[in-house]
């Protein structure tokens, strides 16, 4: 069992939580992830670490309550118990030798945006952030990008999407060794487009359906380059240019009808409706 | 006298029909009556040629002599001494090319069910016996074990008797191994499986689930900072091959690894009461003739699939699957398509719509001596379909090789090692099973497990 040391909320479908797992801290890197389960009927949920403090032995999480499995995540308590945590997999973020870089979050990918700007600068690096969200109530982790960063640009839905801040620092001749992008499929997709005639390297995280997380389902399977790469052993790191987003797209759909009847299952079960 | 009957008493079984719809166990097993008619078909010889044929020699003989006397609880004690697992083994070990290829009984007639009779002890056991666990003197001595399959869980039941302080580290949440989350619920219920580790518990095996060796830990730590006198690798073969087709990306295409897994460990058949989904579909084509491919074909029938294919390149007289269970997928309905080969998956907006094959003939034998498939030309066609299972093989998972410096593997991945002592290139480091063979069998990897525990013993002995 792994105890939940904070939980906080950062926005009403963003939830941050501390785990103590000291094994884990004790390893973990940048651009590694964790797989969870809930208890004994829970699926394996893949997610990014967010941050990791090895003093205090934790590693921390931040989920979008987005379908019944993180709807029950939430519902857990500080000081409660999460049955199964087993990490750091994934190849660690190759950071070495960047001096400049642009770290770009889309909504819960700045969850994940977050440490990878964090170890830059802890680099030396210069490290702009862009961070996007639907609308101002969903902003997260303002504070803490603004301390690893040396400039932070906040954009929503309404005022422009990253891709359009993205544009505006490269036109004004900023250069950058390095672009990650972290968030929705499509967002990252955008990004690569944008930086491509620039030729610079883009990182991409991918957060594919996958079972095990060691290599043995090949559920998060994807085409990079035109080969086949497996997201949870060879990634989830990846250079943009190289992913075919339209099948990573396509793939995400998978369980779509599943999803909802769970969804469904649990919403029944919550509310006494059965 | 024994019971000269040239025929094995029969096994009962679910009807295929009916079972064909559920998840228990296909097999019932047999009673008493049954297991002393058929232990007396035992001539005892004395030459033993059946224990020759088992990859951990059990006592045969003496425990169908036992059986015969109505000693059941006797007969388990025998077979324990030299199997880890005899509930499991007895029934997914393949009797018919080991110990009862091996019985003289076979030479005119069907040999002894050593098999079923196995099985019928342990079951016997497990409902009525009291364990007896003898509590050996430990030595103080750490051994790590990674990987908690057969081959993991022989080696460390076998240290463990022997006084070591066995650590069994395992990557998923859930000891077993393949047993757990590769053979379905009903051929090996998890219930028996999770006795058996139990078992191996109470004799003091400390077992670590949610560890990733490589990942969480080094080998090199475990030997160097955490003082494990010597580590066994039994990680199994876990990385699934694909055929490289066109559209094996597209949703409706699993490997058996993933479509298993999520109905056997993760209990996805009894979705939306578990939370992990799987994707049946009405019209199932799983490519491969081994017992994943048979396990993966039953498992999607099970489900509610309306038409089930198996489609392999060679003919039936090739398959790698067990007779028996090529047998109990044709009486629940699967569907055999031999001599075929698919050339691509064909979908519509990213998901599976057919899958197109050509027809195969045999030509020469090939390295492996049998005779080697070519396509038919122009023998093209597709079958309508909603979901692709790939069953055609897993190899050894690249995650310790690619984290243990000096650990030399075979160009497929496989492990080397010395085949009698299990060493690898790593002084201290031993592998067995499926992470040294490439994917084979439950009794192979569990008798490699226990050669490891032998050398193993033998090289800290000699570091004094």
């Amino acid at each position: 069992m792994y105890k939940i040391i904070t939980k906080k909320e950062l926005n009403p479908t963003v939830t941050l939580m501390e785990i103590a797992a000291p094994h884990i801290a004790k390893k973990a890197k940048a651009g590694q992830f964790i797989i969870l389960r809930i208890d004994e009927k829970g699926e394996r949920i893949p997610l990014t670490i967010a941050d990791y403090d090895e003093e205090k032995g934790t590693v921390t999480i931040i989920f979008q309550i987005v379908g019944s499995s993180t709807s029950k995540l939430n519902t857990k308590k500080e000081g409660e118990s999460i049955l199964d945590f087993v990490g750091p997999l994934g190849t660690p973020s190759h950071l070495d030798g960047i001096k400049s870089a642009c770290v770009i979050g889309g909504g819960l990918g700045t969850a994940i945006a977050y440490p990878q700007a964090k170890a830059l600068h802890k680099m030396g690096a210069k490290v702009d952030v862009i961070t996007g969200f639907k609308n101002d109530d969903l902003i997260i982790l303002k504070d803490e990008i603004a301390a690893v960063s040396d400039n932070h640009y906040i954009t929503t839905d309404d005022k422009g999407f990253v891709t359009d801040v993205l544009k505006d620092l490269l036109e004004r001749g900023n250069k950058y060794d390095m672009v990650i992008a972290i968030g929705p499929l499509v967002m990252m997709k955008a990004v690569c487009d944008v930086t491509k005639p620039y030729g610079i390297k883009t990182i991409v995280s991918m957060n594919s359906i996958m079972i095990d997380g060691t290599g043995m389902c090949g559920g998060c399977r994807l085409t990079v380059g035109g080969e086949t790469k497996f997201a949870c052993v060879d990634g989830p790191d990846f250079d943009g240019h190289l992913v075919d987003f339209d099948e990573a797209i396509r793939r995400s759909y998978m369980y779509k009808e599943q999803e909802t009847c769970s969804r469904k299952e649990h919403n029944c079960r919550l509310e006494g409706m059965r | 006298m024994p019971n000269m009957s040239p025929k094995k008493v029969e096994m009962p079984v679910q009807a295929g029909n009916v079972r064909n719809k559920n998840f228990k166990e296909v097999a019932l097993g047999y009673t008493k009556e049954m297991a002393v008619t058929e232990a007396e078909r035992c001539l005892n010889c004395k030459h033993k040629p059946c224990v020759n044929g088992c990859p951990v020699n059990v006592q045969i003989p003496e425990f169908i002599q036992e059986i015969t006397k109505g000693n059941f609880e006797d007969a388990y004690q025998i077979i324990k001494t030299t199997n880890s697992l005899p509930a499991v083994c007895g029934r997914v070990c393949p009797q018919e090319t080991q110990c009862e290829s091996k019985c003289v009984r076979g030479i005119k007639g069907e040999s002894v069910a050593i098999g079923r009779l196995e099985r019928f002890v342990a079951d016997y056991h497990l409902k009525n016996g009291k364990e007896q666990i003898e509590m050996p003197q430990s030595n103080g001595i750490k051994v790590a074990v990674i990987g908690s399959g057969p081959a993991g869980l022989s080696c460390a039941g076998d240290l463990a008797k022997m006084g070591y302080k066995v650590t069994v580290f395992e990557a998923f949440h859930t000891a077993g191994g393949v047993l757990m989350y590769g053979i379905p619920q009903f051929r090996l219920p998890k219930d028996i499986v999770q006795k058996e580790i139990d078992l191996l518990k109470e004799m003091g095996v400390e077992i670590k689930t949610n560890m990733v060796a490589g990942r969480v830990f080094s080998i090199d730590e475990l030997l160097n900072e955490q003082n494990y006198k010597a580590v066994f690798i039994g990680s199994g073969a876990g990385l699934p091959s694909f055929m490289n087709i066109p559209g094996e990306n597209l949703n409706g295409v699993y490997s058996a690894n993933e479509f298993l897994t999520r109905i056997n460990l993760m209990k996805a058949y009894k979705f939306p009461e578990y939370d992990t989904p799987v994707r049946a579909g009405k019209k199932v084509a799983v490519v491969g003739g081994g017992n994943v491919a048979m396990d993966a074909a039953r498992c999607a029938k099970r489900l509610g699939a309306e038409e089930v294919y198996i489609i392999y390149r060679r003919s039936e007289k090739e398959m790698p699957a067990r007779l028996e269970e090529v047998h109990h997928a044709k009486e629940e309905d699967i569907i055999f398509k031999t001599l075929t080969n698919p050339v691509e998956i064909t979908g519509k907006d990213g998901f599976v719509t057919g899958i197109k094959c050509v027809e195969m003939e045999l030509g020469e034998p090939d390295a492996s001596g049998r005779r080697k498939p070519v396509p038919k030309p122009g023998s093209e066609y597709v079958t309508d379909i909603d979901t692709v299972i790939i069953a055609i093989g897993q190899s050894p998972n690249p995650l310790i090789k690619s984290t243990t410096e000096g650990l030399d593997t075979k160009s497929w991945g496989g492990i080397e090692t010395n085949e009698e002592t299990c060493e690898t290139s790593i002084k201290g480091v031993f592998a067995g099973g499926d992470a040294v063979t490439g994917a084979a069998t439950v009794i192979l990897a569990m008798g490699a497990g226990k050669s490891a525990a032998k050398s193993i013993d033998k090289y800290i002995k000699e570091l004094g």
